[in-house]
């Protein structure tokens, strides 16, 4: 029993700070439409960025800034935005699936660096040196994990409260409206340009804070934590939730990490041996043949957007069962 | 004649070797109904894209109100006075009729990203305004009823008016319609000219794109006839229908598609 309460706080915790990622991203393509290829290099900008800033000094990479844990978490998730801030510049005007492109471009490049310049994120061996916070108040138990998935949790309700008020008020209203039709949109005096980057940095914060959240649950980040599987488990998580509808984020997130989590369990449990080599690889078939069916049979995911009606203060289904665009 | 609101000087437009509007110099008399005619490809559209910022030209200028916009951003001159409907509807789709036109608006305090956390009680109160003042719009384009129906799910006459209802909700002087009688059925057309007829009274000037001959020959003065290009003839409307040039150049390029 106490075996399996350790278990579902163990998933809970991963399964609620991807979920923050996924609310980031639907911030960006739920409401913004801006097609974010590369989710992972803003989640381990995140990462990085906090374990850098809260870590012990270090002798063979950068770190050991030693701060304080809020604003070590707060500063990589900053250093997330930043990176949202140069590539947005950049990239943003660029049409859908150049941005598309260009995003996932920076991802894998992020990547690389990680692996590869070692006096700044300890390369390949990954990045060592953190001391999870309060460890002196809670051991390094069940309870600590407890202490850890109740901040996470209490951050997950921070951010989706944040989103939820955000893409309800006056900005959400310009967001979403750039998202259907950006000529339209300028034709009404409105300067896409900003609303897309304030909405692509405020996204990446989100993302890197869910970034730097994982690095402190593990205490560890290393360049096996941001390949692009990540990216597309998160494109997953909010396909299947619902692009454009923050509660489908989060139950996205839940649901596909049950779904990869179990897969996992039950290939490594019940296929014959030779299968259970290849357990990672029928994941991934796994995953992509879910975003494909989703995209097939429901696009708008299984908690569809909800059309704002502020005239009766309570949002509605829209008739729509359109496709995504 | 009183002051122009719109001046445009030897406006041109190429695409690769083509001239689509090839030094249009044109006076917008302030409060008048200016009607736009022309055979397909004759250049309105790429006129009116000019004319909204939505294209730049390759040469000529535009003054609004004496003041040269050439060049500048549709965002910027709907700041300035200048709004349009586009010749194809493009609502809003996901959004609520209402949204729609609320959104409209330029400089709410709401649309700065911290706006609704750290000024919230005014963000509260001008959205009571703003949706107040959208009712009263949709009412005036008789689209009240469907204010909570998605945008994307309405007739494409309907269409027609909740765009002009998004622009009024601007407050502009100058307003360009392209086609707004295009695919609308008579009931709603009826509807849709007598609010136009209404606004112009109140002061507003329109500038229209149509072929519906009846329609520009009824309510429109100046008539401009533009043809590959280049202005053809402007005139009244009666002047329009003597004139025998305008009849075969006009009628000739419409009979040939």
């Amino acid at each position: 029993m106490i075996g399996f309460i350790s278990y579902a706080v163990f998933f809970s915790t991963v399964a609620s700070i991807l979920a923050i990622a996924v609310l980031g991203l639907n911030l960006q393509w739920g409401f913004t439409g801006l097609f974010n290829g590369g989710v992972v290099a803003f989640f381990g900008a995140g990462a990085y960025g906090t374990l850098i800033l809260g870590g012990t000094p270090q002798a063979d990479h950068l770190g050991g800034f030693g701060l304080i844990y809020p604003l070590a978490l707060a500063g990589g998730a900053a250093v997330a935005g930043l990176l949202a801030w140069v590539v947005g510049i950049l990239t943003l005007r660029l049409r859908q699936d150049y941005l598309a492109i260009a995003t996932f471009g920076i991802a894998v490049t992020f990547e690389n660096v990680m692996r590869n310049a070692e006096a700044l994120s300890g390369g390949a061996k990954g990045f060592r040196g953190f001391e999870r916070p309060l460890r002196d108040l809670f051991g390094d138990g069940f309870g600590y994990n407890l202490a850890f998935f109740c901040f996470v949790l209490a951050l997950l309700v921070g951010v989706f409260l944040f989103l939820e008020r955000l893409v309800r008020s006056p900005f959400g209203r310009l967001l979403r409206a750039i998202r259907e039709d950006e000529d339209a949109a300028r034709s009404l005096g409105k300067s896409p340009a900003r609303v897309r980057l304030v909405s692509f940095v405020t996204g990446s914060v989100i993302i890197g804070l869910a970034g730097g959240l994982y690095a402190t649950f593990y205490a560890f980040i290393s360049p096996q934590d941001v390949l692009p599987t990540l990216t597309f488990q998160i494109w997953a998580m909010l396909i299947v939730g619902g692009a454009g509808n923050n509660r489908g984020a989060v139950f996205g997130a839940f649901l596909i990490w049950g779904g990869w989590t179990s897969s996992g369990w039950a290939l490594s449990r019940f296929a014959p041996v030779e299968a259970q080599l290849y357990t990672g690889s029928i994941q991934y078939i796994l995953i992509g043949s879910i975003i494909v069916t989703m995209l097939l049979w429901r696009p708008q995911g299984l908690l569809p957007e909800r059309l704002v009606i502020s005239q009766a203060g309570q949002p509605r289904k829209p008739r729509t069962t359109g496709s995504m665009t | 004649m009183a002051e122009p609101i719109l001046s445009i000087r030897g406006l041109t437009r190429d695409f690769g070797p083509f001239r689509a509007v090839d030094g249009v110099t044109l006076d917008i008399r302030t409060g008048s109904m200016t009607g736009l005619i022309g055979p397909n490809g004759a250049g309105k559209s790429t006129l009116f894209n000019l004319l909204t910022g939505a294209l730049a030209p390759n040469a000529g200028s535009v003054s609004l109100k004496g003041r040269d916009v050439t060049g500048l951003s549709p965002d910027r001159l709907f700041a300035l006075g200048l709004g349009r409907t586009f010749q194809i509807p493009r609502p809003f789709a996901r959004m609520s009729v209402l949204e729609n036109v609320m959104l409209a608006p330029t400089g709410q305090t709401g649309e700065r990203i911290l706006g609704p956390f750290l000024s919230a009680g005014r963000v509260r109160a001008e959205e009571a305004r703003i949706r107040q003042r959208a009712m009263e719009v949709l009412e005036f384009v008789t689209l009240a009823p469907l204010a909570d129906q998605p945008a994307g799910k309405i007739s494409g006459g309907q269409m027609k008016l909740l765009e002009l209802a998004r622009v009024l909700m601007g407050d502009p002087e100058v307003i360009l319609l392209d086609e707004p009688a295009a695919g609308v059925n008579p009931s709603l057309t009826r509807i849709l000219i007598d609010k136009i007829e209404e606004l112009n009274r109140g002061g507003k000037t329109f500038v229209i794109i149509e072929h519906d001959m009846d329609f520009v020959m009824s309510h429109c003065d100046p008539v401009i006839a533009l043809a590959e290009g280049r202005v053809l003839f402007q005139g009244t409307a009666a002047e329009a229908r003597a004139n025998p040039v305008l009849l075969d150049a006009y009628l000739g390029a419409m009979a040939d598609g």
